[in-house]
């Protein structure tokens, strides 16, 4: 079991509505599955209790995501994106590469390298902590979200969800997942817009995916390698140590370079934070608002279809109340939709700037930091060695 | 101290290398030379006077600085604190010959020597040197010093592909530090040759530094990096396969030699390391550098226009980051990785010095033998009554018998002279080491207070977002 301190690094304003409060304090690693504890402190009388805790696992998320999804009534909303399902591939294939390479290093070496990768272990572990987290609030901080029944009963249901999950999966068969896999053809195919803000959202948010999913793929690139670089310093230091027999510079020499390597180390993780899982997580987040443009765009098309079809039906003279109906109902959705778009679509630009601003500036402040801790231990090593 | 000077190519490498003319203490003139404090060469401990020395304080052969005894050779090799005195300096400057054509052309090096020595013809010169030139003169040296036991320096690697490319005319950046990673190692290595009492003293050093057109040298091949450490291997398989084995009164030179060894396998190692450190800091150049360009788009893209600021500023200081990141992969490499280079092939030719006195005592012992021979030769000659033979075996005896003590005071004096050299050697490499490591934590130091600068500088751009 582990605690943790909710550090919300790419989200910012949830959690601070007293009727409902949800955290996951502590998770569990079991071989290949993680078990969230998902705990919620309420005043509201729609639940049993002020205060309780359920277990979840990744897929109970992702099955109130995706019902959230299929619900028609939340078709103008965006959807706070699912969670990335936790992966812990990458510190574990290097621990298995490490297993492998362990007689070829030191007892010293293999003990540091061992720390590392159990410290990549633990980073892993808090992000996907703090992204199934961070789902959660999104959704108990929405004014229509936070009241679904479905997310009261993933937040309440104390017996195992995976029944549930089951019936859901074999109703909806993912029908609007397929709908949105053309959706992008759908936007673009030129439905024909008629309302500038929307004209205006489409342009925007298609150019901005394509570039924020290119920054984030090369951010990821760039701390691995700060990642590869304050491994080397750990493999130089254990060298450095076996030299060190005899020379008393290389002990100083040792002692620096375990320091420097952990303040790399440092920079890898806070720069993965801030900077990398911001943009990865805004990308996700463009994404779901790109959905709720697709919803529209398909009601616009149902819209457009109706008014065709009232037109044969009036030719005809065949079924007109029924086709008038069919249209006014679907106008009606078109409306709702737009309405509740445009309210979601702008307090959606003015969630990410204040989220980029947070974390640019934290991370900022950390470099700083971080340079300071370097500078000062160089200063004093440079200082040592001089003055032999 | 060592620092280079060299025709610079672009913005970044000349703020590179005055980076490393910063760190000198030195005079530093307009062309940037710099003064090499040369290794004492008189024979004992006492401080340096400061100002040019004089020619009479010189010893003039390698012979008279043989010390008789074991406590002199630890009394000349303490270290020298005060080297205030400069009486050569040697530096090696890149100078591209347009002789030759295509695969003909080759890089001619200017060398440049201030001193004051007497035994030159001027007070500052320079000459045109080329890499076969360098190799040659290692020849030279290691046939007449390594007799002695000295430890000669060795010349920096051959590499035909490096040099292929620069004859071919291709300007990328691989070629141009390749060059310069040439130029600065050959640097080095006459820094070494002349820092080197006994070695500064040898007619061919002098002339190598002097002499307008020197011989082209020939029989280089076997002589550089890999083929200089082949033959030092063999020369080790040569005096392991040897049948008697040496009975040491002196366990010092088993130990030492176990010693270099040791030390020798533990550079390679974090040579390989400093290498895959090299390698990822370049690679984490490259990272950053795309980036920036992908994070300038979304910084375009962006529709709140203080965020878009912020973002197009973030992208630069990225872009900073990348020029910091490949100053300090050229640090790594330059300081840390060919330091290590060095002192792996040095360490070799220590093996070699000892190696040779193995030879020394094995030719004792073989003479000895012989002796023996001889000896038993002329016992069958008296018996046998043959007086004239007799008479020659008995001038056999005696030429041998001298040869006997010849090659056991050869034997002794090598001993001594490698005990010396080495203790020499440890000495040059603490301080070489310290001095390096010195400059390559002093230039992450710079990098890290730029680094600040350029975070501080955006961090209010950040705050105003809104």
């Amino acid at each position: 079991m582990m605690a943790f301190s909710s550090l919300r690094s790419v989200s910012v304003d949830l959690n601070h509505d007293a009727s409902l409060l949800i955290d996951i304090p502590d998770a569990l690693c079991e071989r290949d599955k993680v078990k969230f504890t998902v705990h919620t402190k309420t005043t509201l009388s729609s639940f049993q209790k002020p205060d309780f805790s359920v277990p979840r696992q990744h897929e109970d998320f992702i099955w109130l995501h995706d019902t959230l999804v299929e619900t028609e009534d939340y078709a103008g909303l965006i959807i706070p994106p699912a969670p990335p399902k936790p992966d812990f591939d990458s510190p574990r294939e290097k621990m298995h590469k490490l297993g492998e390479g362990e007689a070829t290093m030191t007892k010293e070496e293999y003990t540091k390298m061992k720390q590392e990768l159990e410290a990549e272990y633990l980073a892993v572990f808090k992000k996907t902590v703090q992204v199934h987290e961070i789902f959660l609030q999104r959704l108990s901080s929405h004014p229509v979200l936070s009241k679904d029944r479905n997310f009261q009963i993933f937040l309440e249901y104390d017996q195992d969800l995976s029944v549930r999950r089951k019936n859901a999966k074999e109703m909806f068969g993912g029908f609007f997942k397929n709908m949105v896999k053309s959706a992008d053809e759908v936007l673009i195919s030129g439905v024909k817009e008629v309302d500038d803000f929307f004209e205006q959202e489409k342009t925007f948010l298609l150019d901005y995916y394509s570039k924020i999913k290119d920054s984030t793929a090369k951010a990821e690139k760039m701390t691995r390698a700060h990642k590869n670089i304050a491994d080397d310093y750990i493999h130089i230091s254990a060298t450095l140590n076996s030299l060190a027999a005899d020379d008393m510079t290389a002990n100083k020499n040792l002692n620096i370079i375990l320091s420097l390597q952990k303040v790399e180390g440092r920079v890898a993780s806070d720069q993965d934070l801030k900077l990398t899982e911001l943009l990865r997580y805004y990308m996700r987040d463009i994404q779901a608002a790109k959905d709720l443009l697709y919803r529209r765009a398909r009601a616009l098309a149902d819209y457009e279809n109706s008014n065709k079809a009232l037109d044969k039906a009036r030719l005809k003279s065949k079924d007109i109340p029924q086709a008038e109906e069919h249209q006014r109902q679907c106008l009606q959705k078109f409306d709702k939709l737009s309405e509740s778009g445009k309210k979601e679509l702008t307090s959606f630009k003015g969630r990410r700037v204040v989220a980029f601003r947070k974390n640019f500036i934290e991370m900022a402040e950390l470099e700083i930091k971080h340079a300071k801790n370097s500078v000062t231990l160089l200063q004093g090593c440079i200082e040592l060695l001089k003055s032999n | 101290m060592l620092l280079v000077t060299k025709k610079f190519h672009n913005k970044s490498e000349f703020e590179f290398m005055k980076l490393f003319a910063a760190r000198n203490d030195s005079f530093l003139s307009a062309d940037a030379n710099v003064e090499l404090s040369t290794d004492k060469s008189g024979s004992s401990a006492r401080k340096e006077p400061s100002g040019p020395r004089h020619a009479s304080s010189f010893t003039p052969s390698p012979a008279a600085m043989q010390p008789t005894s074991l406590e002199q050779v630890q009394a000349t090799a303490e270290p020298n604190p005060l080297k205030t005195c400069e009486n050569l300096s040697t530096n090696c400057v890149m100078f591209l010959s347009s002789l030759g054509d295509g695969m003909n052309a080759y890089v001619a090096y200017k060398v440049s020597t201030r001193t004051s020595l007497p035994m030159f013809r001027s007070k500052v010169f320079s000459v045109r040197r080329r890499f076969s030139d360098f190799l040659g003169l290692y020849e030279k040296l290691s046939v007449k010093q390594s007799l002695h036991g000295c430890i000669i320096p060795p010349p920096p690697e051959k590499s035909v592909v490096g040099m292929t490319k620069v004859k071919v005319g291709m300007d990328d950046p691989s070629s141009v530090e390749f060059v310069e990673r040439r130029r600065a190692a050959l640097e080095r290595y006459l820094q070494r040759v002349v820092s080197h009492p006994s070695l500064l003293q040898d007619p061919d050093v002098r002339e190598f530094l002097e002499r307008e057109d020197l011989p082209r040298a020939v029989n280089t091949q076997a002589l550089s990096g890999a083929g200089f450490l082949k033959m030092i291997n063999k020369a080790s398989d040569a005096v392991n396969k040897m049948t008697i084995k040496m009975n040491e009164s002196d366990t010092w030179f088993e130990d030492k030699f176990q010693e270099v060894e040791n030390e020798e396998q533990q550079l390679r190692k974090l040579h390989v390391v400093v290498d895959s450190l090299v390698n990822h800091r370049k690679e984490l150049c490259g990272n950053t550098a795309v980036f920036a360009k992908s994070l300038a788009m979304l910084g375009n893209s962006e529709d709140n226009t203080a965020l878009s600021r912020a973002l197009s500023q973030l992208a630069e200081v990225e872009d900073k980051m990348e020029q910091l990141h490949q100053e300090q992969a050229a640090s790594d490499f330059f300081i840390f990785a060919e330091l290590l280079g060095d002192y792996i092939r040095l360490l070799g030719a220590v093996r070699g010095c000892f190696d040779q006195r193995m030879r020394a005592w094995q030719r004792w012992q073989e003479a000895q033998s012989t002796l023996q021979k001889k000896r038993e030769a002329e016992a069958k000659l008296l018996w046998a009554n043959k007086p004239d033979k007799l008479q020659q075996a008995k001038e056999e005896i005696t030429e041998w018998e001298a040869r006997v003590t010849q090659y056991e005071r050869d034997f002794d004096r090598i001993g001594m002279t490698v005990r010396k050299e080495v203790l020499r050697f440890e000495k040059e490499k603490a301080k070489d080491f310290k001095s390096q490591i010195i400059k390559y934590l002093e230039a992450m130091l710079q990098s890290q207070q730029r680094l600040i600068k350029f975070w501080e500088a955006f961090l209010p751009e950040a705050k105003a977002i809104a």
